[in-house]
């Protein structure tokens, strides 16, 4: 059974259909790239996987567990802002992960040692040691999302879901931001989900890319449609947007 | 081309400079009139002297009352602060917690936030007779006014405050394993509480109105009970030293509140 189930999902809100028919499978493991034009249901798709919100119809099961009624620890997310905590040090922030599962939010004693150590160690492998006692305010926008996406895999979540994690960074930052996340993923074999506005970076960093558009169109009453997934791209092979082909046509691939 | 006046931004020794003028111009025709009244009617009392003022501060901060043997400016500054201070802990405490309560719980919202914009409607001096018929003439009557007057602002105030939290962060505590009750812990309290400060900071204005309205219908000493005393003998001179002394309080407890911010909630810098 696959690790991710999403059957015919349906969601509207009020009258005003957002997504349609949504139908997806998805392993364990894989990268999925979520791409489209602007209001047509990639975040309210996101939203559902993560159960902030409840579909109209339909039904999302992660690892065969029954439909989620609300966040919890199973969803990791980094959001594209806010996905820190701005009163907590860098290292509180790791730590975090641990400690907000607890009764009162926080650890004691040896536990809360060992959280320490353990954060620490994070903060070290990805590089933000030396900024370990600060607040998130002081470091830079990459280092934050860094942060962010290091706080949510501490909670060893099954899937991991990124909303535009890279949306407000430079292009050089996206770059080492891409390595980055390549290396976490590469260690952990993370089942991941991300909303990208960048249609290369999804075919770059997904193992699939996922278009949502609206297949029925109507010029009179644009909102009388919902948006599905219009194509599912294989996108691994070095992150070519490229097909695997099936029949040999004896056309020669120039590289 | 001269600048627009929205463009114009004064240097710092001018900014100095125009921030003395009104202060400057308020003392200058204090004394002018002053000095314009006593020249009629040397014995005066409506605008005394600024060193008759000066004088009359000297002996009321050093010498004792004779029947008490006490400094009566010390008991009064001790009693007025001991009420506000009073009044303003209950206040906080109580809008900490119900600000929080409303902001982060649909239900509680449902079930408070009309009742709350409801009371905040209410003149609380109205209530006053109510106090102290219920609490009588004591403190408790003068404690509880400063209280209800400033509470539905600072819960109303703070429930804004919560609600506005980035709702990423809201959920990404729940990815966490947060509970309700450590959401509301670990991550709405701290993040509120340089909020609730800023909003005490404002709150103060009318914390002080009640206090010295309280004072001067029904009291045995305090700030407004003294100011309201002496009005009888037209005591011009020991009323404008107690207001400046009231100024000069407030305007302390305010730099007290923003320097505990700062110091508690360096985080916060930024956002405040």
């Amino acid at each position: 059974m696959s690790f991710v189930t999403v059957q015919n999902l349906f969601q509207s809100y009020g009258t005003r259909p957002i997504l349609e028919r949504i139908n997806l499978t998805v392993e364990e493991g894989e990268f999925v790239s979520i791409v489209g034009a602007s209001g047509c249901g990639k975040s309210t798709f996101l939203r559902l996987l993560l159960a902030q919100e409840q579909p109209s119809r339909g039904a999302i099961s992660i690892d065969g567990a029954p439909p989620a009624q609300e966040p919890d620890r199973d969803r990791g997310v980094v959001f594209q802002r806010y996905s820190v905590f701005p009163h907590m040090t860098v290292r509180d922030n790791i730590i975090a992960a641990t400690a907000l599962n607890r009764p009162f939010g926080a650890l004691w004693g040896a536990a809360r040692l060992k959280a320490r150590a353990e954060a620490l160690e994070v903060l070290d492998r990805i590089g933000l040691a030396h900024v370990a006692g600060q607040y998130p305010a002081s470091l830079s926008g990459g280092m934050q999302q860094r942060l962010a996406i290091a706080q949510a895999l501490a909670a060893k979540p099954k899937i991991l879901l990124l909303d535009e994690p890279f949306g407000a960074l430079d292009p050089g930052t996206r770059l080492t931001m891409h390595d980055f996340l390549c290396e976490l993923r590469d260690e952990t074999n993370m089942t991941i989900f991300m909303v990208t506005h960048d249609l290369p970076e999804g075919f770059k960093l997904g193992d699939r890319v996922l278009v949502f558009d609206k297949p029925r169109w109507d010029p009179t009453d644009p909102e009388a449609y919902g948006a599905t997934i219009t194509y599912d791209f294989d996108a691994r092979d070095g992150g070519i947007p490229y097909q695997r082909l099936v029949e040999e046509t004896h056309v020669p691939l120039t590289l | 081309m001269a600048l627009r006046w929205i463009n114009r931004r004064p240097s710092r020794p001018l900014s100095v400079f125009l921030a003395l003028i009104p202060f400057v111009l308020v003392i200058t025709a204090y004394t002018l009139a002053s000095d314009a009244r006593r020249a009629v009617n040397p014995a005066d009392k409506l605008l005394p002297a600024p060193a008759q003022i000066a004088a009359t501060a000297d002996r009321l901060l050093t010498e004792p009352d004779r029947r008490s043997g006490r400094i009566l400016f010390w008991v009064d500054t001790a009693a007025s602060l001991q009420r506000i201070a009073m009044g303003v802990v209950i206040a906080a405490a109580l809008a900490l917690g119900f600000g929080l309560l409303i902001g982060l719980a649909p239900t509680a919202q449902a079930a408070l936030a009309p009742f709350v914009a409801t009371l905040s409607l209410v003149p609380p001096l109205a209530l006053l007779p109510i106090l102290f018929i219920v609490f009588g003439l004591g403190e408790v009557s003068k404690v509880a006014l400063i209280a209800i007057g400033i509470t539905p602002f600072l819960i109303r105030d703070l429930a804004a405050r919560t609600a506005e939290l980035p709702r990423e962060q809201i959920v990404k505590a729940q990815t966490l394993g947060a509970s309700s009750f450590v959401v509301g812990l670990r991550v709405a309290l701290p993040q509120i509480m340089p909020r609730l400060i800023g909003a005490v900071r404002l709150a103060l204005g009318p914390a002080w109105l009640f206090l010295i309205a309280s004072e001067a219908i029904a009291s045995e000493n305090g700030l407004g009970y003294r100011i309201f005393l002496v009005r009888r003998f037209l005591a011009m001179d020991v009323i404008l030293v107690y207001v400046i002394w009231i100024t000069l309080l407030a305007f302390l407890l305010d730099l007290l509140l923003r320097q505990l911010s700062r110091r508690l909630y360096p985080w916060a810098e930024a956002g405040l």
